[in-house]
């Protein structure tokens, strides 16, 4: 009888409950000294490796910046001083975003960064683009001005012509408006936070010639410190 | 907006054309200042880095 209790209260082994298993899982794929390291290679020392982390900044802007307008509203971003400048700060973090955006694209595109195992990391690069042009687009669509109205009813032609109108209507400034300020911000932030996990996951890339003296099949699947 | 930005984004836009290629001023602009961080990322040298006294540098 006692011996019966007894097993009923030992705690399951910890490969058993799925907590357990999530754990072990995490820190296997991204052990704390991956996930946030503090040296890199020496071939990491360009201004190249630095766009990924300004357009983070500049996104970590933005959505400081954009908080600030959905709390305040319309009547004051487009009326007061204070607004129209937290306004701009929005608009002109944006520009920056995708300036650097571009700039980092082009740098790891010119260095085959989907090399070793690391075509996930270009795919969620890619999908973080598309999906901040539909958000940049949804922002430009609800302006209110003349030049929003301009927008709307060229894209609405070009959405309908491919037949997706009638799910995404941009004429609805109440579906482009939560669009906008909630599911397409949550959809770029969660594709960044992959992406950048799946960086520290894989290391980052060598340089093409970093294993020139080295047997050919070494250069393109070798991996920093795995 | 104070008038003179105002004013600026809502008209239209000044193009160039030469020829079969159209641009407006603002996207040439973007697309140049790309371009020249781009080559500025490449050939300015990076400062800091650390020594080991290991491998290469
Ligand atoms: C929301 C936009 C983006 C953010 C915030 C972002 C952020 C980052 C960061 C912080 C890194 C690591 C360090 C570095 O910059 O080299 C990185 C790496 C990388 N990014 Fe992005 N990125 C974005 C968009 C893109 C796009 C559009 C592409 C290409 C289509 C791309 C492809 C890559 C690749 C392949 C790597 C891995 C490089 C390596 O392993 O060495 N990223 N990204």
């Amino acid at each position: 009888m006692t011996a019966e209790v007894e097993s009923h209260t030992v705690a399951p082994a910890p490969g058993d409950t799925w907590t357990g298993k999530l754990r072990d899982r995490v820190v296997r794929e991204l052990p704390p000294d991956k996930l946030l390291p503090d040296r890199q290679p020496s071939y990491v020392g360009s201004w190249i490796y630095v766009f990924g982390v300004l357009t983070i900044a500049a996104l970590l802007v933005v959505v400081a910046t954009g908080v600030v307008l959905t709390l305040e509203g319309p009547e004051w971003y487009h009326i007061s001083d204070v607004g129209h400048f937290f306004n701009s700060l929005h608009f002109w973090s944006v520009q920056l975003f995708f300036i650097f955006m571009v700039v980092h694209l082009w740098g790891k595109f010119w260095m085959a960064a989907w090399r070793g195992r690391r075509a996930m990391t270009w795919i969620t690069g890619v999908v973080s683009f598309i999906v901040s042009l539909a958000t940049a687009f949804t922002g430009y669509l609800m302006q209110t001005n003349a030049d929003s109205q301009w927008i709307t009813f060229e894209a609405k032609d070009g959405l309908n012509a491919v037949g997706i109108g009638a799910w995404f209507n941009v004429t609805s400034l109440g579906q482009t408006m939560l669009l906008h300020v909630c599911t397409l911000p949550l959809v770029v932030g969660l594709i960044v936070v992959l992406h950048v996990l799946l960086v520290r996951k894989r290391g980052v890339v060598p340089p093409i010639d970093a294993f020139k003296n080295e047997p050919a099949a070494a250069s393109d699947t070798a991996e920093v410190a795995s | 907006m104070p008038p003179l930005i105002s004013a600026a984004l809502d008209n239209p836009a000044t193009y160039f054309s030469w020829g079969w290629l159209q641009i407006s001023v603002g996207n040439l602009i973007v697309i140049l200042v790309m371009f020249v961080l781009f080559i500025l990322a490449l050939v300015l040298p990076f400062p800091g880095g650390h020594d080991d006294g290991g491998d290469g540098s």
